[in-house]
């Protein structure tokens, strides 16, 4: 862990007042309502909060894939004129529940992250080659490289897709539940990933719903009803307290081996059902 | 890198074109006669050479290659749409060209007559097809053939207008869906009123092979180098897709021009072996299916391996629609549709008693 004080020096990416609606004729929702915030360059963030707060539309305006009011600005730079192929080198997102490309090869799959990197029809290149392996043996899914997704579980599938993520080896990764499906083991290797990233200063930023894990980024986004509710270090007591009241004081934070640990408290509503 | 089983496909793909090209060539009117005996002794009977040579040169060669390259084009259009829909019950005349081919020469037919349409449609389908694509402003002269292209083309157009873009998908196909009902009633309501026409237009909706020179050759296999390079320089677009609209975006793919070619290779594609042959089918359908019941890979692969077999599908078809009843003649969509209906039941019937595998 790195105990780096949240003074933020390079920002990596910034929302002012965001707007985002989702559903389309009388059906539509302001899921976003005005979101400002700044990501830290070279840090972990974890945006959370509970269902329906905003979190994954959030990371996808962050990403430019979804229409949006107001600005993102990436690297300084406004997001909607940094050119397309630009933009896909410099920032990559994990989508949620990504399309089954399931006639497709673990390899091939992994291999589309290098497409901003490759020259239209282009074959690969070495170095596409070595950032693929790389991000297939990060994510422990090299040995099933010939095997087509169709084939594949869950969390192994999850596997293939985050390691499509990491072949873009972009300065900033943005991961919406990167966690889904994956087991106690292949969650510590995702941890281990990101913290070698951070270290290497590449910007994280994701949306988790294990707060335990979340608990280990650098800083906390805290997210309810399409708003910011609190952003800080997630050593800090008001972060903690801030994470507490969104979830309606339902859960509680303790302290275990020096590692924070969020868990469900069921107490209040026991006796009601 | 192409697997091992692609390579056989590739072969089978390419052997039973000429194994049929051959056959294809044998099998007429009069059921299967070998008239590659006399060309190759010409001194034996000099008459039926000089008739072999017409019969071969200007009748069965160029219908039993334009069967391959209409099946080719239809084959290549399926697989397209089935990427760009993200749907592997996708067909290739889902953006309405179908219907709007449908409605092309319906309204040809009217215009020109019936009496053109019963006796004349073959020589009208047949004589047009040299400048039909290539002009628009005076279809009526032309005939047939440019009508059905043009059809198709403002169909398909028409479809876009109504799902306002490429934008989305699912609109698409509804626009599609749409088009594809009203224009059908429309064509019925012309047919309603020129009563002539009906069995020319039966002809059409039927598919044939029988009016294809060498003129519809030359076309259909221009436009299929066209959509071939056209689709092999979208394929990652497509594979792209198949993680997602949003995916493909934060890839950096400018997904709105890119659909929009897509949209372009299908409907050039299926415009054009519907005005050579007629609407066949389940061919665009099926002939992606087989492919993947064989080997399951990239979208460049997955084109071009159904293309080849779209191409051989369609001139097995086409030389059982000929032989089976001789001297009566099927119409190869008929039979197509019974082959890749019965093809397509298998594949699901199978795909529920193999575990894990899909349609």
């Amino acid at each position: 862990m790195t105990q780096t004080p949240l003074a933020i020096k390079n920002i990596a990416l910034q929302a002012d007042s965001v707007w985002a609606t989702l559903g389309n004729g009388t059906a539509k929702t302001a899921v976003l309502q005005g979101v400002s915030l700044d990501i830290a360059a070279g840090q972990w963030t974890s945006i959370v909060g509970p269902n329906g707060a905003g979190k994954s539309t959030l990371l996808k305006c962050l990403a430019g894939v979804l229409p949006h009011q107001g600005q993102v600005n990436l690297l300084g730079r406004p997001l909607h004129s940094v050119p397309h192929r630009e933009r896909a080198r410099t920032l990559a997102w994990l989508g949620q529940n990504e399309a089954s490309a399931d006639d497709l090869t673990v390899w091939d799959v992994a291999m589309l992250g290098r497409l901003p990197h490759q020259a239209w029809l282009a074959a690969p290149s070495a170095q596409d080659r070595s950032a693929v392996e790389t991000a297939l043996r990060a994510t422990q899914a090299w040995e099933w490289r010939c095997r087509t997704l169709g084939q594949l579980s869950g969390g192994e599938r999850q596997r293939v897709l985050l390691a499509r993520a990491l072949a873009v080896q972009a300065q900033v990764l943005l991961m919406d539940e990167p966690l889904a499906n994956l087991d106690p083991p292949h969650q510590a290797d995702w941890l281990a990933v990101v913290q070698s990233l951070v270290a290497k200063g590449v910007t994280v930023v994701s949306v988790l719903h294990e707060i335990s894990m979340a608990l280990h980024a650098d800083s906390l986004v805290v997210m309810a009803q399409g708003q910011v509710r609190h952003q800080g270090s997630t050593q800090n007591v008001a972060t903690h307290e801030a994470l507490v009241q969104v979830f309606d004081r339902r859960i509680a934070i303790y302290s275990i081996e020096g590692q924070w640990v969020a868990l469900p408290r069921n107490d209040h509503y026991v006796a009601s059902y | 890198m192409m697997q091992a089983r692609a390579w056989w496909l590739v072969w089978a793909g390419v052997l039973g074109a000429l194994a049929l090209t051959v056959l294809g060539v044998c099998v007429g009117s009069t059921g299967f006669e070998n008239l590659l005996g006399p060309l190759w002794n010409p001194g034996l009977d000099p008459d039926q050479t000089a008739m072999a040579h017409q019969i071969l040169w200007e009748i069965r060669l160029p219908r039993t290659l334009g069967a391959w390259a209409a099946g080719a084009l239809l084959g290549l259009a399926g697989a397209v749409a089935q990427g760009l829909f993200r749907n592997p019950l996708a067909d290739p005349y889902l953006l309405g060209s179908a219907s709007g081919a449908s409605l092309g020469v319906a309204l040809a037919l009217a215009a020109l007559g019936g009496g053109a349409g019963m006796l004349g449609g073959a020589n009208l389908l047949h004589g047009a097809v040299a400048v039909s694509v290539f002009s628009s402003s005076v279809w009526v002269r032309i005939g047939l053939t440019g009508a059905a292209f043009l059809g198709a083309v403002v169909a398909v157009l028409l479809t876009l207008v109504l799902s306002r873009g490429v934008g989305h998908t699912l609109r698409l196909l509804l626009a599609g869906v749409v088009v594809g009902v009203v224009l059908g009633a429309t064509t019925h309501l012309v047919l309603l009123f020129s009563p002539d026409s009906l069995q020319a237009m039966q002809a059409f909706m039927l598919g044939s092979t029988a009016f294809v020179g060498w003129t519809s050759c030359a076309l259909m296999a221009g436009v299929w180098v066209v959509c071939v390079v056209a689709s092999w320089l979208l394929a990652r677009v497509l594979d792209g897709l198949s993680l997602g609209d949003a995916t493909a975006v934060s890839l950096g793919l400018p997904l709105g021009p890119m659909r929009a070619a897509l949209v372009a290779v299908v409907a050039l594609a299926t415009g054009t072996a519907v005005a050579q042959t007629g609407l066949i089918a389940f061919v665009g359908l099926a002939a992606p299916h087989l492919v993947r019941s064989v080997v399951r890979t990239t979208h460049g692969h997955l084109m071009l391996l159904s293309s080849l077999v779209g191409g051989v599908l369609l001139m097995a078809a086409d030389t059982l629609a000929r032989g089976l009843l001789a001297p009566q003649e099927l119409p190869v969509g008929v039979l197509t549709a019974v082959l890749g209906g019965g093809y397509l039941l298998w594949l699901m019937h199978r795909g529920q008693t193999h575990a894990g595998g899909r349609i």
